[in-house]
Formats: C-alpha cells, sequence, structure tokens
C-alpha cells in the first residue's frame, strides 16, 4: 500500500491525485495527502507517475507497515519502479528491453 | 474552445451534461481501442473512467501478452488448435480467425503509434508482449489525439433508457468533487472490465462488474459465466499476480516437504487444496542465469514485492497465496450477438472483459494474451459499430430516464452499505471449496445467502452521496456471482475452467454455450454451440 509522501521532494503538483485508479489521494492546500489508505490496490501506478519519486509503495497489499523517507532514499528505493520501465531520463533504453518472447511458450 | 465550454460545464453547480454520438464507459484498452475506433468514423465521443484513463484496470498495472501470430496459414491455424482442448472446444474459429487478422493491424498500428516494441537477436520486431503502464500511456495519448472527451475520476452509476427500450446514454458521479456527470449518447459501449470482487490481484480492484448490472437493467443478457473460477498465484503479502514466472518454480509445504502436484499450469489446483490445509511456499528455482535476467527485464513489477522486502525468489522459499481473478481472466461476459459487438439491448455494445470471450477462448484463458487480442479486437469493432449505429438513425432525441436499481431507489430499510455489502459477496466468491471446486450441494447454500443478500439490497434505501460508488459496485459484485454460480448449477460437467466435483468429466453433449441475465430471479438457458447449429443446417 501507499505509505510514504516524501515532503522534501513533493511539489504539490497533484498528478497521484488525478492518476490513482481507486482515489486514495486527496488534494488540500499544501501536499496531497493519503485520505483513504484501505482503497489502495497496490498497483504502483502512483509511484510510476511521479515526476518527482516523492512517492513509495510498500509490498504489503493488505497490512499498513511503518516506513520513513529517509530510510527509503539511503536504499535507492524511492523512484527504483520508474527507473526500472524506463520513465527517468538515465533509464530510457530500458523502455524496449522486453524479452517476454523469450520466456513465452516455456 | 471545446475545453473552455466543458470546463464551464464543469464549475456548474450541477455538475457536467454533455451530448455525445457515442459513450464509452471504461478507459482500458478496450475501451480506448472503442472510443478511437468511433472517432475515427466520424462520431463525437466521450470516454468516462471510474479511475485515471492510462493506470486503470489490470492491464496498465500488470502488462500482458498479445496473441499476435504471423498471418502464414501454418501459424495460425496452429495457433487457434493449440487453444482447442483447453478451451473445452467452445471456441469459434470463424471469430478466432478474425481476432487473429485484427490483432495483427492493431497491434502493428501500435507500432506506427511508437510504441518501444523490442527486437529479437536477430533484429526482428516482437510483438506478443506489451509493457502495461507503456500501452495505456500511449492509449491515452491515442484517445486524445482522436478528439475524444476524457472525464476521469468519473464513475458510471447507472445507464439511461429512452422510451423504445433502446440505450440512451449514462449518469454517474464525479468523485473528486461529488457532483454528478450525465451523458446522452445515441450509444453506449460498455468496457467497464471484468470483475474480480477486491481481491488485489494486480490492478483489478477498479474491475468490480459494473458493466454488467448497468446493462442486465436495460435486460442484457450473459454468457458463460460458469467460466469465471481462475485463481492466479502471488506472494501471500503482495498484489503482483505473474502466474508465469512460477512456471520455474518449485511449491512446498511449509515443513519443506514438496507440494504434489503443484504447478502453475495444469497444477493450480493442488496448491489451492494444500493452502486449505496450511501455508504453501514457492521458489522460482528453476530458473537458470538467463531467464532470472529475462525476467527482470521483461516484468520489473515482478520483482517489486521481492526486491521491496529483501527476498531473493531464485534462491529463497516465500509465502504465496491464491487470488480470485474472477472474469478477468474468466471467459464470461455479456452476451454479444453481432461482428461489431452488439449486445442484445439496441444501441448498447460491449467490448474486452465485460464481453464474453467465449469466442475466442471457450471455457479457459491461459493468460493475458488472447483477452488482450480480444479487447484491441473487440474494442476496435465495437466502435466502430456504435458510431455507425448512430448514423443510421439521427432521430430527435426523446426522453432518457436513469435504469439504475440497487442502491440507487428509495427502499424502507436502511441505507445499502456498500463495504459491508462487499464483505459479505467475498465470503461467498472468495473460497476455494465454494468457486473454485464446485459442487451442487456448496453452490445451492451459496446461492441461497447470496438471493437473501440480493433481496436486502433491493429493499435498502438509496446509499448516502459518499457511499454511493461503493454501494454500486457491492451491488454489481453479488449480481456478478448470482450469475456465476446459476450458471456453474446449471453445467453439469467439468469443462474448461469450470470444475465440479460431482461431475469430474466432461459430458459430450453439453458443448453448448449457457445464458444467463435477470436481477430479482436469475435465469439461465442453453444455446448451441455455431458447430452444432453449422452441421443441422448441412442436413
Amino acid at each position: 500500500m501507499i505509505e510514504v509522501i516524501d515532503s522534501e521532494t513533493c511539489t504539490s503538483c497533484n498528478i497521484c491525485v488525478r492518476v490513482c485508479p481507486t482515489n486514495v489521494f486527496d488534494k488540500t492546500d499544501g501536499f496531497p495527502v493519503i485520505a483513504r489508505q484501505e482503497d489502495c490496490q497496490t498497483c504502483f501506478m502512483c509511484e510510476l507517475y511521479c515526476p518527482e519519486d516523492s512517492l513509495y509503495v510498500s509490498p504489503f497489499a493488505e497490512t499498513s507497515v511503518s516506513l520513513h523517507a529517509t530510510e527509503l532514499k539511503d536504499a535507492d528505493g524511492l523512484g527504483s519502479y520508474r527507473r526500472a520501465v524506463g520513465w527517468t531520463k538515465d533509464t530510457k533504453d530500458r523502455r524496449g528491453i522486453d524479452r517476454s518472447h523469450e520466456l513465452f511458450g516455456h | 474552445m471545446g475545453e473552455h465550454t466543458r470546463r464551464d460545464e464543469r464549475s456548474a453547480s450541477e455538475g457536467i451534461s454533455l451530448d455525445a454520438d457515442v459513450l464509452v464507459i471504461g478507459g482500458g484498452p478496450a475501451g480506448t481501442w472503442a472510443a478511437i475506433s468511433a472517432a475515427n468514423e466520424g462520431a463525437r465521443v466521450v470516454l468516462v473512467d471510474k479511475g485515471f484513463c492510462g493506470t486503470s484496470g489490470a492491464t496498465a498495472a500488470a502488462g500482458t501478452g498479445v496473441w499476435y501470430i504471423d498471418p502464414a496459414a501454418d501459424k495460425r491455424e496452429a495457433a487457434m488448435a493449440g487453444r482447442e482442448k483447453m478451451g473445452g472446444y467452445l471456441q469459434d474459429r470463424r471469430w478466432m480467425a478474425r481476432v487473429l487478422d485484427r490483432t495483427y493491424e492493431q497491434s502493428n498500428q501500435l507500432a506506427g503509434w511508437g510504441y518501444p516494441y523490442p527486437t529479437d537477436t536477430d533484429g526482428r520486431p516482437q510483438r506478443n508482449s506489451l509493457q502495461g503502464p507503456e500501452y495505456m500511456r500511449l492509449m491515452r495519448k491515442r484517445t486524445k489525439a482522436a478528439g475524444v472527451t476524457i472525464l476521469d475520476q468519473s464513475p458510471a452509476l447507472e445507464l439511461l433508457v429512452d422510451d423504445a427500450g433502446a440505450v440512451a446514454g449514462a449518469a454517474g458521479v464525479q468523485r473528486q468533487d461529488g457532483k454528478p456527470w450525465r451523458v446522452r449518447a445515441g450509444a453506449v459501449v460498455i468496457a467497464t472490465g471484468g470483475c474480480a470482487f477486491l481481491s488485489k490481484t494486480l490492478g483489478s480492484n477498479v474491475l468490480t462488474g459494473d458493466g454488467y448490472l448497468m446493462a442486465a437493467e436495460l435486460g442484457a443478457e450473459l454468457t458463460s459465466m460458469e467460466f469465471s473460477n481462475p485463481y492466479a498465484i502471488s506472494t501471500a503479502f503482495g498484489s503482483v499476480t505473474k502466474t508465469l514466472f512460477f512456471g520455474w518454480g518449485t511449491f512446498t509445504h511449509q515443513d519443506g516437504s514438496l507440494v504434489p502436484g503443484a504447478a502453475s499450469k495444469g497444477g493450480r489446483s493442488a496448491i489451492a487444496r494444500a493452502l486449505l490445509k496450511g501455508p504453501v511456499y514457492a521458489q522460482l528455482d528453476k530458473a537458470d542465469a538467463d531467464v532470472r535476467e529475462a525476467m527482470r527485464a521483461s516484468q520489473p513489477n515482478f520483482f517489486l514485492p521481492f526486491d521491496r522486502t529483501g527476498i531473493d525468489p531464485f534462491t529463497q522459499r516465500f509465502p504465496v497465496t491464491l487470488r480470485l481473478e474472477g472474469t478477468i481472466r474468466g471467459t464470461g461476459g455479456l452476451r454479444i450477438v453481432d461482428d461489431h459487438c452488439a449486445t442484445t439491448v439496441p444501441g448498447l455494445y460491449a467490448a474486452g472483459d465485460a464481453a464474453t470471450r467465449e469466442l475466442v477462448c471457450g471455457g479457459f484463458t491461459g493468460g493475458g494474451s488472447h483477452n488482450a487480442a480480444w479487447a484491441m479486437s473487440s474494442g476496435f469493432w465495437s466502435g466502430q459499430g456504435a458510431a455507425r449505429y448512430v448514423k443510421g438513425r439521427r432521430s430527435a432525441r426523446g426522453s432518457a430516464t436513469g435504469a439504475g436499481t440497487v442502491g440507487l431507489q428509495h427502499g424502507s430499510r436502511a441505507a445499502l452499505n456498500g463495504a459491508d455489502l462487499a464483505a459479505a459477496v467475498q465470503a461467498e466468491a472468495f473460497p476455494y471449496e465454494i468457486n473454485y471446486f464446485r459442487e451442487a450441494g456448496r453452490l445451492t447454500a451459496s446461492l441461497d445467502r447470496l438471493d437473501t443478500l440480493w433481496h436486502d439490497a433491493t429493499r435498502a434505501g438509496a446509499a448516502p452521496h459518499r457511499d454511493i460508488v461503493r454501494a454500486r459496485q457491492s451491488a454489481a459484485m453479488l449480481a456478478t456471482v448470482r450469475w456465476m454460480y446459476r450458471s456453474a448449477l446449471a453445467r453439469t460437467e467439468t469443462r474448461g475452467m469450470h470444475r465440479r466435483d460431482d461431475f469430474p468429466e466432461q459430458d459430450a453433449t453439453q458443448r453448448h454455450y449457457i445464458t444467463t441475465g435477470g436481477l430479482d430471479e436469475v435465469w439461465t438457458s442453453i444455446r448451441p454451440h455455431a458447430d452444432a447449429y453449422l452441421a443441422e443446417a448441412a442436413e
């Protein structure tokens, strides 16, 4: 489930509010807030669409865990999915490296 | 100019009111292909999505294989023949062939639009897989470029119907500001996906059968709803369901002993039976270094639950579970009656997982591949069909009234509670011993409880505004599981994914389709397979 909005890097662009398929976030006068965490389906899409790598989705789909932005930054956790799919400037070449055709038919 | 008009309408206190030729409900692959195809026919198109067109639905989050086959006749023949046994011989060859043709065209269109398809080691493009986020980001862009008006975060609550019983649009709510929307349209495409009962199988919690319920409220029929019990493998704690990769897995009990017969393909029922007794673990120890590398390149999302918990899935055991995929990876859905995916209701079309996939898959889909091909194809056809239907009817608009029932009508009792109802439906839809391993006594007992829930829901008061979307979702889930289990009772054999403990064999006399429908009274009936009436006609 979504656990972290890093207030150090969040620019309040509210893209996460717009793109969340299950409407988990609410817009505020400041940073967006995780208003309905129980509705999070752990799809990681908000993280992928965050241009500042300010969001972190924990892989635990049913239980909330306590996480802090500083620890995640130290472990290079923030933005790791975006880099893996090639949605950052430095990783663009990864968009076309799908090797599923080698795995199908197994 | 158009933008300004819309913004003004949005700020109006009564919400948004739009007029269109074609309304598409749902912004996943099928919905976006439908919207683009209708717009290309010259129709004015509005697309509404419960969430955000581009991230909503199973495809965006999960990615998908695609049934993309070289047009060489021998390859097409092998692709069709290879699936027939698994699907219980319920596919229709004519439809399989036209889906293969159409999928080939649409995939090549994606390449033309700049989708970054990979090439193999010989430099040949490979078009049988799509990265979900990439694919759906591109589809949103192309939908907008086609001139379609997109309303995000705008769940539909009910269809509108005219005096003659034809569909006349839909109404819903913009859930981020609470204001209503209403779109009058000459034709509607239902592309709301299947129903996985909020099981959290990847990306599926927006898929609650809403389109089935709305269409059934206009009298639409469903079919093959007994093929609705696939379960996907995921880590016990996570949401990422990628069953294919478990083909390289070994499944064990807590004590480390092997689960007999367990496999991702052809042995998932053994996993389910073991899970009824205790935890089951997996380890992908059959993947060699090259496969491991290919997995990581191909499906980065698969590794999120592992990388983020410090588990190495290739060298360490981890607990697994099975998550219900319902009609997303089942083959049941709205019955279509012509080559443009029209339903039995005038002006109402269905595409993607909201429509039946019995014609291409019969009673089983091994993975996203065929469903993805179906979404592209049925999306294209339904959008075209809806646009042409409207063109042929340019009559003055008459009345349009909301057709919604449960959760929207004012009953005499306490208001419908969406969360409570969802939990009650899940308690009937999730258990392996009811849905996976079916048997007359257990199905009948479950249906008794479900019919009571429906009876109570129809007498409940309208849900309060803040709960109305949830209440309608739960009502749709409830309607869906009742069609599933009535159909499952009507098929007294084991075929495709439908398995009956009390009828473990396939019965040659039941090579037919089961149609279902109805709300207060759920009915079923039998339709012959195309081969049967073609044989009759030849006599």
